[in-house]
């Protein structure tokens, strides 16, 4: 029978999945079968995806990949892999939604932010004490190198205007509206939309606080516009930005960049 | 006209954009779209809205 084995077709004379394992590693090896993890022993059948994984042993960067692949379901990692999504903004949501979008697998990303991480971007944004200092585009291009080494990444260093929207996100699927000053979101929304007919925008509104989780949604109030956010909860005085509600709202953004590279435009 | 889901009756001719300001909106933080097409910002005082138009307005808080 053909079957992939840790990124590579092999003929096998076997049966099941256990019968797999038996053959090629031990016991205690873990075992994911078409993007499932399984406990039980299972019939195989031509075309399976197996991996087989040893606990606390470094794999070769080539057996790396097809096992960091292997909990992505096949054929949508594949589409996955062809995206190419701009995230615009590095604060909060941003620098999330690039780690989300960078553990799924996402082909390529265009990461853009013009500041440098600070202390007070820790209480929620996706840095550390030893980035600070740093250009945000760099800090998070180096997490994600250390996530999946396996994507594209691509950094501007550059405040993004109406004046250089169009060469910035030129060529890339989605962009995410990830900015903090409501001017700003306005601005990328109108100006993607009106200067692209193809680009998608997820863009957030309305995520300060800790009031209910469950406030926050993802909507498609126009055509290609999809927001995330409770809509009205804006950063002030006496209302800040905290970890929580920040990544619940970066989480919406980023299910809905997966589901729009996924062929599905519904919220 | 339409608004956000909610029919409303205009009692005169205006612009997008005096419409806009007298609902308060601050154009700085919003989108429009009108019948299914984006409005660009800068040509919302060219704008005059009609009966039959329908308008998404979408307005935008801080935080990110």
């Amino acid at each position: 029978m053909k079957v992939t084995i840790n990124g590579k077709s092999m003929e096998l004379d076997c049966q099941t999945a256990f019968e797999v394992r038996e053959q090629i590693g031990n016991q205690t090896d873990l075992i994911i079968l078409n993007g499932f993890q399984i406990e039980e022993d299972c019939k195989i059948s031509e075309n399976d995806v197996l991996t087989i994984i040893r606990k606390g042993y470094m794999p070769e960067e080539e057996e790396l990949e097809s096992m960091m692949m292997a909990r992505h379901t096949p054929n949508v990692h594949k589409k996955v892999k062809e995206g190419k999504v701009a995230v615009a903004g590095l604060g909060g949501l941003g620098s999330n939604i690039a780690i989300m979008l960078a553990r799924i697998g996402v082909g390529k990303l265009l990461l853009i932010d013009f500041d440098v991480v600070e202390p007070s971007n820790l209480n929620r944004q996706s840095y550390n004490i030893s980035h600070l200092g740093m250009s945000k585009t760099t800090a998070l291009k180096k997490q994600i190198e250390e996530i999946n080494p396996f994507i594209k990444v691509e950094t501007q260093n550059i405040k993004v205007t109406e004046d250089n929207v169009s060469e910035l996100f030129s060529g890339y699927d989605i962009v995410c509206e990830a900015f903090d000053k409501p001017e700003a979101k306005s601005m990328l929304v109108n100006v993607v939309l009106d200067q692209f007919t193809d680009i998608k925008i997820v863009a957030a509104s309305g995520m300060a606080g800790y009031d209910s989780s469950n406030l926050i949604k993802t909507a498609k109030p126009m055509n290609r516009l999809y927001l995330c956010g409770d809509f009205e909860n804006g950063a002030r005085i006496g209302q800040g930005l905290m970890a929580p509600r920040v990544q619940i709202c970066a989480g919406h953004q980023a299910n809905m960049v997966l589901r729009l590279l996924l062929g599905i435009e519904d919220v | 006209m339409k608004v956000n889901g909610t029919i409303i009756s205009l009692d005169k001719s205006q612009s997008l954009f005096d419409f806009l300001k007298a609902q308060k909106y601050d154009i700085t933080k919003i989108a429009v779209e009108r019948n299914g097409e984006i409005v660009p910002r800068a040509t919302y005082k060219d704008v005059i809205l009609d009966d039959e138009d329908t308008l998404e307005i979408v307005r935008f808080v801080g935080g990110g």
